[in-house]
C-alpha cells in the first residue's frame, strides 16, 4: 500500500530516511518544473529544489500534519522562488540589454537564430517551437504572484484552498488572481488562442 | 448570474471545479451570454495551449546533491555530553547574571526606613506623666549634681 505524504513525512521525522528518500523521488520532477517555469533557468531551478528539500529535512523534527504536505511543500518554493526571482530581476535586465537576439531559451542554452531550411520537417519545428517560446514568454510576462498561481493550479493541480494558503491570500483574491491571469494570457497568445477558439 | 460574478466562476468551470448546482447556474448563463460563451472558449483554448510545454527532467545528480547538502548539515547532539558543549546563548545569560549580580553588590545599601505606621504603640504604659513633670522654675537653678562636674569647676590654687 501507498504511504501518504503525511505518513512519510511522520516516518521521516522518526528516523527513517527511506521515506526521505520516497519524499524526494514523488516529487523531484513537480519541484524541478514548477521552479524553472518560475525563474526560467534549470540550474537555478535545481538548486531551488534542493534547497526545498534540505530545508524539509531540517524542518523534520518539528513537522507537525496540520495541513497538506504539498501546501507546506510548495509553499517554501513559491518563497524560495519569488525571493529568488527578485534578487534576480535587475541582473536579468542587465544582462538582456546586451543578449544577442534568440529563438529560445530551453534549458537555458541560448541559440541563435537560424532561417528555415526548405525542409518541411524543419520548418514544422521552427513553427512548434515558436509556438512554445510564446506559450513561455506570455507564462514569463505575468507578474510573480499570478505566474506562481497560474503554475500551482494548471501544473500541480492543487486546489484553491491550497494555492491560497501557499500564496497566503484568500480564495476569492485567489480567483481574482487567476482569472486576471489568464485574462493576460489570452490577450498574449491571441493568435493561438483564435484559432483553437474557433 | 451576472458578467462580473462569472469572472470568479469561469475557470472553475473550465476546470471542471464547480459544484453541480454552480456548473449548472453558469451553463444557464452562457446559454443568453455570446461574450461569456466566447471568452469560456477562449480560457479553454489557453489551458490547452498551456498543456503544450514539456516536462522536464531533473538532472542525474539531482538526488546526490540534495544527499550532499543533508550530509553537510551540522548533526544535533542528543547525549549527554550535549549539556557540556559551549552555548552562545546560556554563555551570554550567564555573563549577564554575573554583571547584574556585581552591579547590584556594588550599589550602596540605604538605611532602613521604618514607616510610622510600624512604629510600636505603647499603651497604658505604666508612667506617671504629671509627677514625673518639672517645672520650668526648677530648669533655672543648676542642679546639684553639677557642682560635681568636673568641666564646670574652676580651677583650685594648689596651697602652697
Amino acid at each position: 500500500m501507498t504511504r501518504s505524504d503525511v505518513q512519510l513525512m511522520l516516518d521521516v521525522k522518526a528516523g527513517d530516511q527511506q521515506s526521505f528518500e520516497l519524499l524526494l523521488q514523488r516529487y523531484r520532477t513537480p519541484l524541478v518544473n514548477f521552479l524553472y517555469r518560475m525563474v526560467r533557468s534549470r540550474e537555478q531551478a535545481e538548486d531551488l529544489a534542493q534547497e526545498v528539500f534540505l530545508r524539509v529535512y531540517r524542518a523534520r523534527e518539528d513537522y507537525e500534519p496540520s495541513a497538506k504536505f504539498t501546501t507546506w511543500l510548495f509553499r517554501i518554493a513559491t518563497n524560495l522562488a519569488l525571493n529568488s526571482v527578485r534578487d534576480h530581476r535587475y541582473q536579468k535586465l542587465e544582462v538582456s540589454m546586451d543578449a544577442p537576439i534568440t529563438v529560445d531559451a530551453e534549458d537555458g542554452e541560448e541559440r541563435m537564430m537560424e532561417v528555415a531550411d526548405e525542409h518541411p520537417d524543419i520548418e514544422q519545428h521552427l513553427v512548434e517551437e515558436t509556438r512554445k517560446k510564446m506559450i513561455r514568454h506570455a507564462i514569463e510576462k505575468l507578474p510573480e504572484k499570478q505566474r506562481a498561481a497560474v503554475l500551482l493550479h494548471k501544473y500541480q493541480e492543487l486546489d484553491y484552498a491550497e494555492i491560497s494558503k501557499i500564496l497566503q491570500c484568500s480564495e476569492s483574491a485567489l480567483k481574482s488572481l487567476l482569472f486576471r491571469a489568464y485574462e493576460t494570457l489570452r490577450v498574449e497568445l491571441a493568435p493561438l488562442v483564435a484559432k483553437a477558439a474557433k | 448570474m451576472s458578467c462580473e460574478k462569472m469572472e470568479t466562476r469561469i475557470l472553475a468551470y473550465v476546470d471542471g471545479r464547480l459544484k453541480e448546482s454552480e456548473r449548472a447556474e453558469v451553463e444557464k448563463h452562457l446559454v443568453g451570454c455570446a461574450t461569456c460563451r466566447l471568452r469560456v472558449n477562449e480560457f479553454r483554448a489557453v489551458t490547452d495551449l498551456l498543456d503544450e510545454l514539456p516536462v522536464i527532467e531533473p538532472s542525474g545528480a539531482f538526488n546526490a546533491r540534495v544527499h550532499a547538502l543533508i550530509a553537510a548539515e551540522p548533526q544535533k547532539r542528543r547525549d549527554w555530553l550535549a549539556w557540556f558543549t559551549p552555548s552562545p546563548r546560556i554563555a551570554f545569560a550567564a555573563s549577564m547574571l554575573l554583571l547584574l549580580t556585581v552591579w547590584l553588590g556594588s550599589q550602596p545599601r540605604p538605611e532602613p526606613q521604618i514607616p510610622v505606621t510600624d512604629l510600636p504603640v505603647v499603651e497604658n504604659a505604666d508612667y506617671d506623666v504629671i509627677s514625673s513633670f518639672s517645672p520650668l522654675s526648677d530648669l533655672s537653678q543648676a542642679p546639684d549634681d553639677d557642682s560635681n562636674d568636673s568641666d564646670s569647676q574652676q580651677p583650685q590654687q594648689q596651697p602652697m
